[in-house]
């Protein structure tokens, strides 16, 4: 166990990915520099704004966790060689199906009633994705085009139930939800300087745990990752490419889908009518490439990707740097982790001097 | 209103909203028939869109007047030229996955777009309003004709030539040597290499011209409907026009067929608001018209799609 740990984490596997994100900081600063803004003042206030205080830093906590939710769902998804560009919809209406248990249902105990509000997010999220994933396994519709019209509609799906049945009276949102349906840590957000901490953040990393076992030590879990790999073999073998492939979406569906719900439930306590799309479902997509689709690497490149988004709020009070530079270095990073061959051109004249050493 | 002019301006609203979509789609169609996947055309759009705003904007300050926009569509050209060139390194030389260079695309154009215009414009989150954008050129006594006159025929440049482009598109995959090499590249690209293709240069130029027409897309959104560049100008078009490129089945005038209906979707919503019995539809489910229509539709009639035979696969002569 704990040499295949040990794997995951190796040189290699990591190095690629660490170079990759030097470089994207690197593209960044020469970015700011062209712009006559000074890299060092802004990576400086960056780095204040999330580690300078308590507060700051548990709100970057409470950034991570949906991203780590949608990257899990895009990354489930690539293991079984499908593109869900729809976590954007999964994650929309895993919002909504919380927001409105955890408005109309009431009399229920303080933990259930925010399980069933969970679960509802969850499924409606599956459920989402599983429209997708049927679709493409019955009629062979192609799973892009699909996730992309369902973003939409499910932008406006939920808008339409938020505005004719959850609407706050005068407001552009819903009302609130019961105080039962709450997954808040009160104390923990007390101590966080009213940081709002949840526990939607520990249920992300129990979710990473459960993608690694399902995924590398269960039946199930072999069988998806054989369809991604190679659907004809899997099909010779027995499997039914058609099943795992409603199964997989169903399960992405489910991660982003409680990412909504984490979010209404954890974090707003309320579902504003969308003016555009929330954009985190889309993130996943960045999170899950930066993680190389590894569980585990994902919670890492979350993490780093709710660093920089957060902290770049930080950076253009700190060094007036507008806080878009941080979209740029994060589609560096991914371009350098996509074009490897870059990164280990780069890397070449350190390996060769390695090598020579040895031979020496 | 009377119902001629009412149908007249429906067909004019839908060419309107379609002239982004076709030269999008059109873009998509090179770069994927070349093999590569190109997800990056939201991206592509998004820097014309841009570069059209900034570049029309300074034309117009140093008193080009009408000729600005025209300043604004070749900065355009130029931009998608020069940012497809992003994803052609990564996803050809390099052989990075080509979805993931896509979404890189979307990446830096988000960022580096907004970046740019807050730099140049003094932190404002938008470009200056243009003065003038495209105006509707009238054609001579076409545009008479009763009903088609005003669709068809009252309309912007940009719209003739989007239409014009899907012949011309259409003329130069299936009846040049050209159009032959690029379709071969990305069918069986070793097959092409026997024979003396050029495979990695055929799928430069592929994604390359991509670019350009994705960008000119975006530049007409900016030129015809928002008259400035923000960061929603342009929100989902791109992905729109890769659906209609897949509904198309990778033929222009497929892709053609498919933008035009989701123009048509579009501007129908428009429409439904001159009519009493509209205030009964909720608002929202006019937005997902146009959606929804496409999933049923792809459901119904078009059913398994017909991709490039190596679309997504790097080209690598010493694999067999």
């Amino acid at each position: 166990m704990m040499s295949k740990l040990f794997k995951i984490f190796s040189v290699n596997s990591l190095l690629v990915p660490l170079v990759a994100v030097v470089m994207g900081l690197i593209v960044g600063a020469i970015i700011m520099l062209i712009g006559g803004y000074d890299p060092l003042l802004a990576y400086g206030s960056l780095f204040k704004t999330v580690f300078g205080n308590v507060y700051d830093f548990g709100e970057t906590i409470r950034e991570i966790t949906p991203l780590i939710m949608t990257g899990l769902a895009v990354a489930f998804a690539f293991r079984a060689g499908l593109f869900n560009i729809g976590a954007e919809g999964q994650y929309i209406v895993g919002m909504t199906a919380a927001t409105a248990v955890g408005i109309k249902l009431s009399g229920l105990p303080i933990v259930v009633h925010a399980l069933v509000a969970i679960i509802a997010g969850g499924l409606a999220g599956g459920i989402w994705a599983g429209i997708t994933g049927y679709l493409k396994a019955k009629r062979g519709v192609n799973e892009v085009i699909i996730s992309i019209m369902l973003n939409w509609t499910a932008l406006y799906f939920s808008n339409y139930i938020v505005r004719n049945f959850l609407l706050e009276k005068g407001q552009q949102r819903s009302e609130e939800i019961k105080d039962t349906a709450s997954i808040s840590i009160g104390w923990l957000s007390t101590a966080f300087d009213n940081a709002r901490m949840h526990w939607g953040t520990i249920i992300a990393i129990l979710a990473a745990v459960f993608f690694f076992i399902y995924m590398w030590k269960s039946k199930q879990g072999y069988e998806l990752r054989a369809v991604g790999h190679n659907g004809h073999a899997a099909q010779y073998a027995g499997m039914s490419v058609k099943k795992n492939i409603v199964k997989a979406m169903f399960i992405s569906g489910v991660f982003a889908g409680l990412g909504g719900a984490f979010q209404v439930l954890g974090v707003f306590h309320y579902q504003a009518i969308f003016t555009g799309s929330p954009g985190i479902g889309f993130d996943g997509i960045a999170v899950a490439l930066i993680g190389l689709n590894h569980p585990f690497g994902i919670l890492l490149s979350a993490s780093l990707f709710g660093i920089l988004t957060y902290g770049s709020a930080g950076m253009s009070f700190g060094a007036e740097v507008p806080p878009e530079i941080i979209r740029i270095v994060i589609g560096s990073i991914i371009f350098f982790i996509a074009a490897q061959g870059i990164v280990r051109w780069v890397l070449k004249p350190f390996y060769l001097k390695r090598k020579k050493e040895k031979v020496l | 209103m009377d119902w001629m002019t009412t149908i007249g301006q429906l067909i004019n609203t839908t060419l309107v909203f379609s002239t982004a979509l076709i030269f999008a789609a059109l873009g998509g169609i090179f770069s994927e028939r070349s093999g590569v996947i190109n997800i990056g055309i939201e991206g592509f759009m998004t820097f014309g869109a841009f570069a059209a705003g900034v570049a029309s904007f300074y034309a117009e300050d140093a008193g080009m007047g009408a000729a600005s926009p025209y300043i604004g569509i070749l900065a355009a050209l130029v931009m998608g030229g020069i940012a497809s060139l992003i994803h052609a390194v990564a996803s050809i030389t390099f052989k990075a996955d080509q979805v993931i260079s896509g979404v890189v695309i979307n990446f830096l154009a988000a960022g580096s777009t907004l970046y740019m215009v807050k730099l140049l414009f003094e932190g404002a989150g938008e470009t200056t309003l243009l003065k003038e954008g495209l105006a509707k050129v009238p054609i001579p006594l076409l545009s008479d004709i009763p009903i088609i006159g005003e669709g068809l025929f009252n309309n912007y440049i940009t719209t003739y030539l989007a239409i014009i482009l899907v012949l011309v598109v259409f003329y130069v995959l299936y009846k040049t040597s050209f159009g032959l090499r690029l379709r071969a590249v990305g069918e069986h690209p070793s097959a092409a290499d026997t024979v003396g293709v050029k495979v990695l240069r055929m799928r430069y130029i592929g994604v390359i011209v991509s670019g350009v027409l994705a960008a000119l897309g975006g530049a007409t959104v900016t030129l015809t409907t928002t008259n400035t560049f923000s960061h929603n100008t342009i929100s989902g078009q791109g992905f729109i026009a890769i659906a209609a490129m897949i509904f198309g089945k990778w033929n222009p005038l497929g892709a053609f067929g498919a933008a035009v209906f989701f123009g048509f979707s579009q501007a129908i919503g428009n429409y439904f608001q001159l009519f009493a019995w509209s205030k009964e539809i909720p608002q929202e489910f006019i937005y997902m018209l146009p959606y929804v229509l496409t999933v049923i539709v792809l459901v119904a009639a078009v059913g398994r799609s017909s991709a490039p035979a190596s679309l997504g696969e790097p080209y690598d002569p010493g694999k067999r």
